[in-house]
């Protein structure tokens, strides 16, 4: 596929790693923040083709994994509504709530829905107007803006019986939260290629300046991340610390102005709660007052659930980059993918996951998955 | 979650002004997907899609020059080698 295949490209992965290794002179510990981008480092075994100085920590960006507890709860206790038909995309159907997922929900016989898009989920609110739909609108600034499409194209078209879950998180408070934590070990950042699309890069520079840490927008092909980490660790060999753009065949400055547009007339930013990383200030939207006819939460009345965590798992420690997977003691034993304890483990972009469903073969990975 | 894909604008139909729609070709699979927010869009742009909405066009220009000098840098490495045997 064009655009794609070439950034998969062995010769062309070789050269920045040898670039990489060149520049390199002390160990440097850089995270990627995007769940995208840890699966495709686990998947083409990047670390592998990287000298030993360079550690990547892998951040808490899968918004799959963030989504905490109670919120899964919430979409479960709605879905098992006789009056409801639920839709979702399709990685938070197997995301394991405190009792069971929405996928056993559909097996008891609920109307559970996988779409691809929220229009899709539009389309199913104006085909049934006897049933109420509900969308479990989850994501990062990437898929923020679509979903807000939604509320407003259900407005356009008049329907009454359609709402959303909204469990939007964002990243420049994440980032923040990480900078600024005592056990922080990051010193500079890949960020994440698809949310700067939308929201461009502007937002970094002032975390880039208050923390010194450089940080690199950086897509999600193997030859993106390898040339991020090396503008990333030149970066940090010449003392500096800027904001760059590896991406720059998709992302500019100031992202898609339109896109932004919709997001600060649909959703209002509010503190959320990050499933493994606790509560953080201002890092997620819901919706404006004016939109309450289309809030889920609003409309059902399904309380307020407060949930506990596994005790076994470390999943705050590896969302910060502080531990990795592999140093968790249920890794692979009463943790694994079919059986979660945590949220890294739940969907395929989590460190845990990625680690679970690679960390076998991740010696030859670079060599079967990259084109040669 | 945040998986976008680049494809080929192949055809447009903006017979809704607030939800302008595109055919778009993903290596071989043909999808639809709303390009509202894509300013200057014409058939054959190369977009970046994401559950269903096109985020941005991909410039061409940068994504060539990028893959140009890599294809470069290869090269000049397999020189280099070739030498060093
Ligand atoms: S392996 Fe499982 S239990 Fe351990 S940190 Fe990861 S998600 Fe938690």
């Amino acid at each position: 596929m064009k655009f794609v295949d070439e950034y998969r490209d062995l010769k062309s992965a070789k050269v920045l790693t040898k670039q990489i290794e060149e520049v390199v002179t002390r160990p440097w510990a850089i995270m990627e923040i995007c769940g995208g981008q840890t699966h495709s480092i686990l998947k083409y075994g990047i670390e592998e083709l990287l000298p030993k100085q360079i550690t990547l920590l892998h951040g808490p960006g899968c918004p799959v994994c963030v989504t905490p507890l109670e919120q899964i709860d919430k979409a479960i206790a709605i879905a098992s509504r006789n009056d409801v038909i639920f839709t979702s995309f399709g990685d938070m159907l197997r995301v394991p709530g405190s009792q069971n997922d929405l996928l056993s929900v559909k097996a008891n016989g609920s109307d559970v829905r996988m779409v691809y898009s929220p229009l899709d989920a539009v389309k199913i609110a104006e085909e049934n107007p006897n049933k109420k739909i509900v969308f479990f609108a989850v994501g990062f600034e990437t898929t923020a803006p679509v979903n807000a499409m939604s509320v407003l194209e259900a407005k356009r078209r008049n329907l009454k019986n359609f709402s959303i879950l909204s469990s939007h998180v964002l990243v420049p408070p994440a980032i923040e939260a990480l900078l600024s934590s005592d056990d922080c070990m990051i010193q500079g950042f890949l960020a994440a290629g698809h949310v700067c699309t939308v929201m461009g890069y502007e937002e970094y520079i002032p975390l880039c300046e208050k923390y010194k840490t450089p940080i690199v927008v950086t897509g999600f092909e193997p030859v993106d991340i390898l040339q991020g980490i090396l503008m990333c660790v030149k970066q940090l060999e010449e003392g500096r610390c800027e904001v760059e753009n590896q991406y720059n065949r998709v992302v500019t400055k100031s992202g898609n102005e339109q896109a932004k547009k919709i997001l600060s007339a649909v959703f209002d930013t509010i503190d959320r709660k990050w499933r493994g990383m606790g509560n953080i200030p201002k890092s997620g939207y819901a919706l404006k007052e004016i939109f309450k006819d289309f809030d889920a939460e609003k409309i059902f009345d399904v309380g307020h659930l407060e949930q506990n965590e596994s005790s076994l798992c470390i999943a705050g420690e590896v969302l910060k980059g502080v531990k990795k997977p592999v140093e968790c003691s249920a890794f692979g034993k009463e943790c694994k993918p079919e059986t979660p304890l945590g949220a890294p483990m739940v969907s395929t972009e989590g460190a845990c996951a990625a680690y679970f469903h690679y960390g076998k073969n991740k010696f030859n990975a670079v060599h079967t998955d990259l084109v040669k | 979650m945040c998986l976008a894909v680049p494809g080929k604008i192949i055809s447009i139909d903006d017979s809704n002004t607030e939800l302008k729609m595109a055919k778009i070709n993903f290596g071989g699979i043909i999808k639809d997907a709303c390009i509202q927010w894509i300013e200057d869009v014409s058939i054959g742009d190369y977009v970046i899609v994401h559950a269903g909405f096109a985020l941005n066009k991909v410039d061409t220009t940068e994504a060539e020059e990028t893959i140009r000098m890599l294809n470069e840098m290869s090269r000049l490495l397999e020189d280099e080698d070739a030498k060093g045997n």
